[in-house]
């Protein structure tokens, strides 16, 4: 089995739903000759013309616009969005059209794209370039909303974005697309080359949206988390000595709660963690689902690690991103009462 | 020395010329006379025809006589089917605006005025081709012969509702009347009527798609976003504004800025662009057909510029006198549709006063007829309306596990 980073791996999946599905176009800023700026449609263009695979003007409302309409004559575009940070212009057409054209038209018309997205920080890309709003789209109805953390889930998820009949933004951990970060900003990258998880199977297969994978089986407590921050949850783990189940949720919506609260039930303790801002975050829907449902099992607070509640800033990038060291303390604060 | 420049500075807001309280007045609008415009040929380009889109195209002039080259792309039957559409609105509007104010529905907006555009503009598209319309355009559905009594099933909310009580009324869906489901947001249908037509042409389709917007809008950033797609990528599309001169209480001025027209924005796109007698529907369903024509020889876009006047409230929560003068619309030099199509009817001899009179009465009947089967599935506020298990269905293809809770919580 091949050996693939998460670029290649997102590059695999929109190749493999191309071959097999001429309804699928791939369009966005730079996608198109040059292959994106982080070159995830690399040869794309060449392979399967440019009427399948093409740049758009700077206009993510145009995009996004365009691809419901597109989306509306038959086709499934699968589009990017060059940086989450960039989605705020195509906002109104992603959550008052693309999430509520089949329920105003009552299914007369659907919209079944795929939004990409680069998402989250540590690439020292400031304030626009580091931002991690799936906040934004989970208060959204009509929306799913997948973030993977490895190559083989990001290729069987974005199939599945890609084939499912509604609106899917896809985003992915921009910092996860070499090497499995874990937030030890000052050690050598590990790349995805070394790690199991880079296995991806040639050909088509699909991982179904709305299903979490647990990536670590432990008894002392519950650690939810989501892309970038599930490598950096098994740091912490290892670092501590904490014996951490951790739930990688793959999909926020729609959310697997069966696997949280099966898990929170048995570990009657739990963390949730993410890279977006605190406030108003997916954590605190995380943690009232917890508090609803596992009320009675649980030993402890639920305690929240997020990124602080202040813009993405550039020089003090890991002063603000949530590494082990505050993830390891929460979890040891959580082990305690 | 510089400092002798330095006066302080002042902030235009442009103002309508009259307003509440003064005498209507449109001496600064001016009118060509009917016939003069050049039509030229479909595959010109946007450099060439410039003047088209500061002059305004007109074929009917006040003797109510067809003349100059637009002229002639209708039969007489069809014209007669053209009346026929425009009267059947104008009496759909009167019993909705009356059923609103009974409390039968919540929300009405009215074509009044503007009858011509969109009526004779479907005429000039075919089946399959796709419209991404705007609230004012329920006349694409009347001349493409959608049931009366459905557009009222959806404008009551009722057990009848295609759209199962999901949306304010008049916001109508049905892809196979070719018409996009409006969302009620402003200008978002405009880069996706372009994507529609850019799929057409990725899939060598020959269908073309027509996006609608109004005056107003087209300040939205998603009214440049689909002009730039639409000329980056030629794609086979139509642009229409619909210049009706006032959004809500606000007049043209404010959105079409410095520019002379609306459809002078076409032309920084290099997009053939042409200002229509909106009034005229002969000269709309001419102009039409001549920008079909382009989309469908695969020459790329136009933008058409349908200049009107919006004779009625924005809508049933909208009081006019507020902002603008009383009989202005009367004083609109633009006439309205409905008596200019009758006239030139009447001077081709195919048509008499009688007739006309006979013919509203008869429209107004099948609006009559199809509100009272309407109304016997049901209104906003009685009979049978769409369950609020409803409300769940449809969300996704598959109803996810959250709203399956939820659906359980609300017990329905």
């Amino acid at each position: 089995m091949a050996r693939m980073t998460m670029i290649e791996a997102v590059r695999d999946a929109m190749d493999v739903s191309m071959g097999q599905d001429p309804s699928v176009v791939v369009f966005g800023e730079d996608v198109g000759y040059f292959g994106g700026v982080f070159r995830a449609t690399q040869g794309l263009q060449e392979k399967y013309g440019r009427d399948r695979c093409f740049d758009a003007p700077i206009s993510e409302s145009g995009i996004v616009g365009a691809a419901i309409g597109m989306a509306a004559n038959g086709l499934r575009p699968c589009v990017e969005i060059q940086f989450a940070d960039y989605m705020y212009p195509a906002y109104d057409q992603i959550t008052q059209e693309a999430a509520r054209i089949r329920y105003r038209s009552n299914g007369d018309f659907t919209c079944p794209i795929t939004i990409r997205m680069p998402t989250g920080g540590g690439i020292f890309g400031g304030q626009t370039h580091s931002q991690s709003p799936e906040a934004l789209f989970t208060h959204v109805s009509g929306l799913k909303v997948v973030i993977p953390s490895n190559p083989y889930d990001a290729k069987g998820l974005l199939i599945s974005a890609i084939e499912d009949p509604d609106p899917v933004i896809f985003m992915e951990p921009k910092r996860l697309y070499n090497g499995p970060f874990d937030g030890h900003h000052d050690r050598p990258v590990t790349p995805w080359s070394k790690h199991d998880a880079g296995e991806v199977p040639a050909g088509r297969y699909a991982i179904p949206l709305g299903k979490a994978a647990k990536v670590r089986e432990g008894s002392g407590l519950t650690l939810l988390t989501y892309g970038t921050m599930v490598h950096v949850a098994l740091a912490a783990a290892a670092e501590t000595g904490v014996d951490a189940e951790i739930l990688d949720l793959r999909t926020l919506l729609p959310l697997d709660l069966d696997a949280i609260v099966e898990s929170v039930n048995k570990t009657g303790r739990c963390v949730i963690l993410h890279e977006a801002t605190l406030t108003s975050g997916f954590g605190g829907e995380l943690a009232a689902l917890v508090a609803q449902h596992c009320f009675y099992r649980l030993e402890a607070p639920i305690r929240r690690v997020a990124g602080w509640d202040t813009p993405y800033p550039h020089a003090q990038e890991w002063a603000y991103f949530p590494g082990p060291a505050r993830v390891g303390q929460a979890m040891l604060e959580t082990m305690e009462g | 020395m510089s400092e002798l420049h330095r006066s302080s500075l002042s902030l235009h807001v442009p103002e309508p010329e009259v307003r509440p309280g003064g005498s209507p007045d449109f001496s600064n609008v001016v009118i060509p006379r009917a016939g003069e415009a050049p039509r030229p040929e479909p595959d010109a380009r946007a450099e060439d025809i410039r003047k088209l889109a500061f002059t305004i195209i007109r074929v009917l002039n006040r003797e109510g006589e067809a003349v100059g080259p637009w002229a002639g792309s209708l039969t007489d039957e069809q014209l007669k089917a053209g009346l026929r559409h425009m009267l059947l609105l104008r009496a759909f509007d009167s019993r909705m605006v009356i059923a609103q104010r009974q409390g039968k529905t919540s929300f009405y907006i009215q074509n009044l005025g503007e009858e011509a555009i969109a009526c004779a503009f479907r005429k000039a598209l075919g089946p399959g081709d796709m419209n991404f319309p705007t609230y004012r355009q329920a006349g694409l559905l009347i001349a493409g012969d959608y049931p009366l009594v459905t557009m009222m099933n959806q404008i009551y909310s009722n057990a009848g509702d295609p759209l199962k009580g999901r949306q304010l009324p008049i916001m109508y869906s049905t892809r196979e009347n070719g018409f996009f489901t409006i969302s009620g947001n402003l200008a978002t249908q405009y880069p996706q009527a372009v994507g529609w037509a850019m799929a057409s042409a990725i899939k060598k389709d020959d269908k073309i798609a027509a996006a609608w917007i109004g005056d107003g809008s087209t300040a939205e950033s998603d009214f440049h976003a689909g002009l730039v797609f639409a000329s980056t990528y030629k794609a086979p599309v139509i642009l229409n504004v619909v210049n009706n001169q006032w959004a809500i209480s606000t007049f043209q001025g404010v959105a079409r800025g410095g520019a002379g027209t609306f459809a002078a924005r076409g032309l920084g796109f290099g997009i053939p662009s042409l200002r229509v007698d909106g009034n005229d529907y002969l000269a709309v369903h001419a102009v039409a057909s001549w920008a079909v024509e382009r989309a469908r020889r695969n020459l790329g876009p136009t933008l058409i510029e349908h200049v009107t006047y919006r004779a009625g409230a924005h809508s049933t929560s909208d009081d006019p006198s507020a902002y603008r003068p009383k009989g202005e619309s009367d004083a609109w030099p633009l006439g309205d549709p409905v008596i200019r199509l009758k006239n030139h009817l009447i001077a081709k001899g195919l048509w008499s006063e009688e007739r006309h009179v006979q013919l509203a009465a008869e429209t107004m009947d099948e609006v009559m007829s199809a509100q009272k089967e309407a109304e016997s599935l049901g209104t906003l506020h009685s009979g049978d309306r769409p369950s609020s298990r409803d409300m769940f269905e449809g969300v996704y293809a598959e109803m996810p596990p959250h709203l399956r809770r939820q659906r359980q919580e609300a017990g329905v």
